[in-house]
């Protein structure tokens, strides 16, 4: 019960932070003087195109950008009634797209899956090196696995990631025919979901995990190393050593556990660190995930689209924080029951 | 008969270093308990760890044999391999460690941890390992074996975590235990009780015990047979009424004289006096709200309940009691760092002739000033200095701080006070790092003084120092207060340190005072049964005087066992009364 009541909570002041980063968010956003649309005005006047400056100006009132800001916000949320009534992202309604000129919902809904799936399986690539290296580089620490895990790993962090991309992709196609750039085959873009489309996708992931998931890998390898070195001194250990245990089992069973906790805290700080990391592989890569997206959202003040992403982005982030955080509550029984000891 | 484990010839060494053991040998007989005893560096832990091979990395043997007799036969246990010498750990041989808190993972559950050991060397299913446990706990003391079975550590006092830890090395009936420092992580009641408990197991189960410790009173209550260490060489073996009884080495007889005791005494004290009190605490109470986190209700502990203390210039008042007594807290309370709740004030008096000053409502210069006068000596001297700073810059920093004197003036200060605490001016270009644990607490004491204080307040200064140096340092501390006139506050959880040194003691626990008195009243007529048994559980060097379990086990236990005349009611505790001029007790009338 103390656990269901925890998760209750916690889940209530994600809702209050996702709140608060909203507010932040179109703040941020709206920093830089002028919109899209008193751009484009300004350019159309410029160039004389009057019946272009009147539809402008309609969208302009239609999305409430004449307004003062925090109205606007109060419409773009849904708590304030807009041109067209209540119609904002708690309605399920994401704004539209100047720069596409189409529904941002449109024009996202296929990238969203894309980075999840992306991001989701370059976390998923981190874990399952950096655990049995980390723990690896620990066990037979300042030995030649040590070291050589350890030159691999500074290896991942310091390579850039765009000349990694490019490197695999070359030697990739080269040696095993692997496809270069996209997340699919182009001509089942479109396609419904098939075997043949998700054989395609799989194969296109591969090299995209790897270059998003190394750097992260490394810098969690390191990590763990490091907190098992700190708990492999501990006299808990000890205690374990002279009740019988064979080394790999008293490893497994006290101080990997214990090193554990920081492994899972970082779910929440890998999500973001991976999305914002991947915008400018995704460009390199030609991934259809939100990444390219959002960075021409940006350059051209497309407000509604740049500002959904954000939000997204956000609460993929507050998302794990919540996970790890109830994973941690689950696993570790000194916070659970609240003890100092 | 043969011996169940001898010991011939052991040398340990760290790299191509001289020798930290050398040379040792003994033997240890089944039903038996050998003390191996020294201070801190004599080789004893490494020696009683070297018997299952859980040494340092970097630890080498590089002789001897140490052969053990077991039912299984007899073997070398540093010629076995690895895995042979796996099914010896926890079985056939085990051992419990000093620090009951962090020698079990606080993550598992104490059922899952010792049941693991059955696992381990037993084969035994689920159920019938659960059994066996479930017995041992309820033979190591714990009223509720259910409970402990599902118990994680940390919801456990250090007590109840080191019955957990015998019950772990007792639940596959091992023929030798090893004992590295059982019981000095743990207050003096309870430190007898699991003394007693280790005792009881003995004598059931006929093991031999190897009893590593520092202490000639733990040694005299449990060991047949000596060994007394110094820099990884025996000083003196043999049966421990020969070695208590006469001590023949020197190092023994020093050991023995540094040995703080319990004077047997034959009188009360005078009265001590309250005419001229540098500092008072009237009726403080301090209760603290823990915030656990947002989902969960907040907690108020109250650390000390309506303690009223005076403090008279030029004398030592010490507060006695276990861990959680509230005794720091009063400590910290009366020099300004803690505000008492409210009702609860502070006075200070820094001169005979000056005004009084509440420290918990002074001014900045009033602060300023009070810094200067009531100066704090800690307990741990490896962390009380900071690694980066010469003695000099430690011990001249105070004065710069409070713009004291010229940059020479200060050096010259800092120099005299060096000589004073016996160390010499010299030094003051060294880092702390080259100096040992006494010296440290000599460093620290001297930057205490630096700034000519009025008063002293010492928590536990002397606990993390060996038993020789413990002795020189309580002399520097008694030295001290005569040259400069101090006044000490003094924070101990130990009776026979603070018998020497105060002129009142206040025994605390659970954050109320329950006997105060002159320490020698205090000895001579203790009347709170808590006080009886803090006297009857202080180990003392002499086999016959072992201590009285059952007077520890009555005043040391929940309040509820206490004698109806001294029982709470509820939370409430009965008044502090005065039973003769400057005994007070509390209790009901």
């Amino acid at each position: 019960m103390i656990f269901l009541r925890y998760a209750i909570w916690r889940f209530i002041t994600m809702l209050l932070t996702l709140a608060v980063v909203s507010v932040l968010v179109f703040i941020i956003i709206n920093l830089p003087p002028g919109d899209y649309l008193s751009n484009q005005i300004a350019e159309l006047r410029a160039t004389g195109q009057a019946e272009g400056v009147a539809k402008a100006e309609f969208l302009r009132q239609e999305y409430s950008l004449d307004q003062p800001i925090w109205k606007q916000y109060m419409i773009w949320v849904g708590i304030a009634p807009g041109a067209q009534g209540y119609a904002g992202l708690s309605q399920g309604n994401f704004g539209w797209s100047f720069e596409f000129d189409r529904p941002v919902a449109e024009i996202v809904v296929s990238a969203l899956w894309m980075t999840v799936l992306v991001n989701l399986a370059a976390v998923l690539f981190v874990y399952l090196v950096a655990l049995p290296l980390g723990v690896l580089a620990a066990a037979k620490s300042e030995t030649w696995v040590d070291y050589t895990a350890g030159f691999i790993g500074y290896l991942g962090l310091a390579t850039p990631n765009f000349l990694l991309a490019l490197i695999l992709f070359y030697y990739g196609h080269r040696y095993f025919d692997l496809p270069i750039g996209g997340l699919m085959a182009p001509e089942l873009e479109g396609e419904p979901m098939s075997l043949l489309k998700v054989q395609s996708i799989l194969l296109h992931l591969i090299v995209p995990t790897f270059v998003i998931g190394t750097a992260g890998a490394a810098a969690m390898m390191q990590r763990l190393r490091a907190n098992m070195l700190d708990e492999l001194g501990k006299p808990y250990v000890e205690t374990a050593k002279a009740k019988g245990m064979a080394p790999a089992r008293l490893l497994v069973k006290y101080p990997l556990r214990m090193a554990f906790n920081p492994f899972i805290a970082d779910i929440g700080n890998l999500l973001p660190a991976m999305i914002s990391g991947s915008v400018l592989v995704s460009v390199v890569l030609g991934l259809q995930t939100i990444g390219p997206a959002l960075l021409i959202a940006l350059k051209s003040q497309d407000q509604f689209l740049a500002a959904f992403i954000l939000m997204f982005v956000a609460l993929l982030t507050l998302i794990g924080t919540m996970v790890s955080d109830m994973l941690l509550v689950l696993l570790d029984p000194r916070i659970r029951y609240g003890a100092r000891g | 008969m043969t011996a169940l484990l001898e010991v011939h010839d052991l040398t340990i060494g760290f790299g191509d270093a001289a020798p930290v053991v050398d040379g040792l040998s003994f033997s240890v007989n089944a039903g038996e308990t050998l003390a191996l005893v020294g201070e801190s560096g004599s080789g004893k832990t490494l020696t009683c760890r070297s018997v299952l091979r859980i040494l340092p990395e970097n630890a080498k043997l590089r002789s001897g044999s140490i052969l053990f007799n077991g039912s299984g036969g007899s073997s070398d246990l540093l010629k076995l391999s690895e895995k042979e010498l796996r099914k010896i750990r926890g079985d056939r041989i085990s051992m419990i460690f000093q620090e009951p808190m962090h020698s079990l993972s606080p993550l598992h559950r104490l059922g899952d941890q010792v049941a693991e050991v059955l696992r381990l060397h037993r084969d035994m299913g689920r159920s019938e390992a659960k059994q066996a446990v479930l017995a041992q706990f309820e033979k190591v003391g714990f009223g509720d074996p259910d409970r402990a079975w599902r118990s994680y550590p940390f919801e456990m006092s250090g007590g109840m975590r080191q019955r957990a830890m015998i019950a772990m090395a007792m639940v596959a009936k091992p023929e030798l235990m090893i004992a590295d420092e059982p019981t000095t992580a743990l207050d003096v009641t309870t430190q007898a009780q699991v003394l007693g408990l280790i005792r009881s197991l003995q004598a059931e189960t006929g093991m031999g015990v190897i009893l590593v410790t520092h202490d000639l009173g733990v040694v005299a209550n449990m060991a047949q047979n000596v060994v007394v260490m110094n820099k990884g060489r025996v000083m003196e073996s043999g049966l421990a009424t020969d070695v208590l009884g006469a001590p023949a080495h020197p190092y023994t007889a020093k050991l023995f004289a540094a040995a703080p005791m319990i004077p047997e005494v034959a009188s009360a004290a005078r009265v001590p006096s309250h005419d001229d009190v540098i500092l008072d605490l009237r009726n403080i109470s301090k209760t603290y709200t823990m915030r656990a986190g947002g989902w969960r209700k907040p907690v108020t502990v109250a650390a000390c309940q309506n303690v009223d203390l005076q403090l008279e210039r030029g004398k030592t008042l010490a507060i006695v009691g276990e861990s959680g007594s509230g005794k720091t807290t009063c400590a910290r309370i009366a020099m300004g760092s803690e505000t008492p709740d409210a009702g609860g004030k502070v006075l200070f008096r820094p001169d005979k002739d000056a005004d009084q000053i509440a420290v918990h409502e002074m001014s900045t210069t009033q602060r300023t000033l009070f810094q200067r006068q009531a100066q704090m000596v800690f307990q741990d001297p490896y962390s009380s200095l900071s690694p980066r700073m010469r003695v000099q810059e430690a011990l001249t920093e105070p004065m710069e701080i409070h713009s004291i004197g010229s940059a020479a003036d200060r050096r010259d200060k800092a120099a005299e006070m060096l000589s004073w605490v016996g160390l010499d001016p010299d030094m003051m270009r060294r880092f702390p790092h080259a100096f040992s644990g006494g010296q440290r607490q000599r460093l620290s004491i001297a930057r205490a003084l630096t700034l000519n204080p009025r008063l002293l307040v010492c928590d536990e200064p002397t606990s993390a120092l060996d038993v020789s140096v413990q002795d020189q340092i309580l002399s520097l501390l008694e030295d001290i207060r005569e040259r400069a006139n101090l006044s000490y506050l003094f924070i101990s959880h130990d009776l026979a340190v603070v018998a020497r040194i105060a002129d009142e003691v206040a025994v605390m626990r659970a954050g109320v005072i329950l006997e105060q008195a002159a320490p020698d009243t205090l000895f001579y007529n203790p009347q709170h049964p808590y006080t009886k048994a803090l006297i009857a559980a202080q180990p003392e060097p002499d086999i016959r005087r072992p201590i009285d379990l059952d007077l520890v086990a009555k005043g040391a236990g929940s309040p509820s066992l206490w004698p109806e005349q001294y029982r709470f009611q509820g939370t409430q505790a009965p008044a502090l009364r005065e039973l003769e001029p400057g005994h007070k007790v509390r209790c009901h009338a």
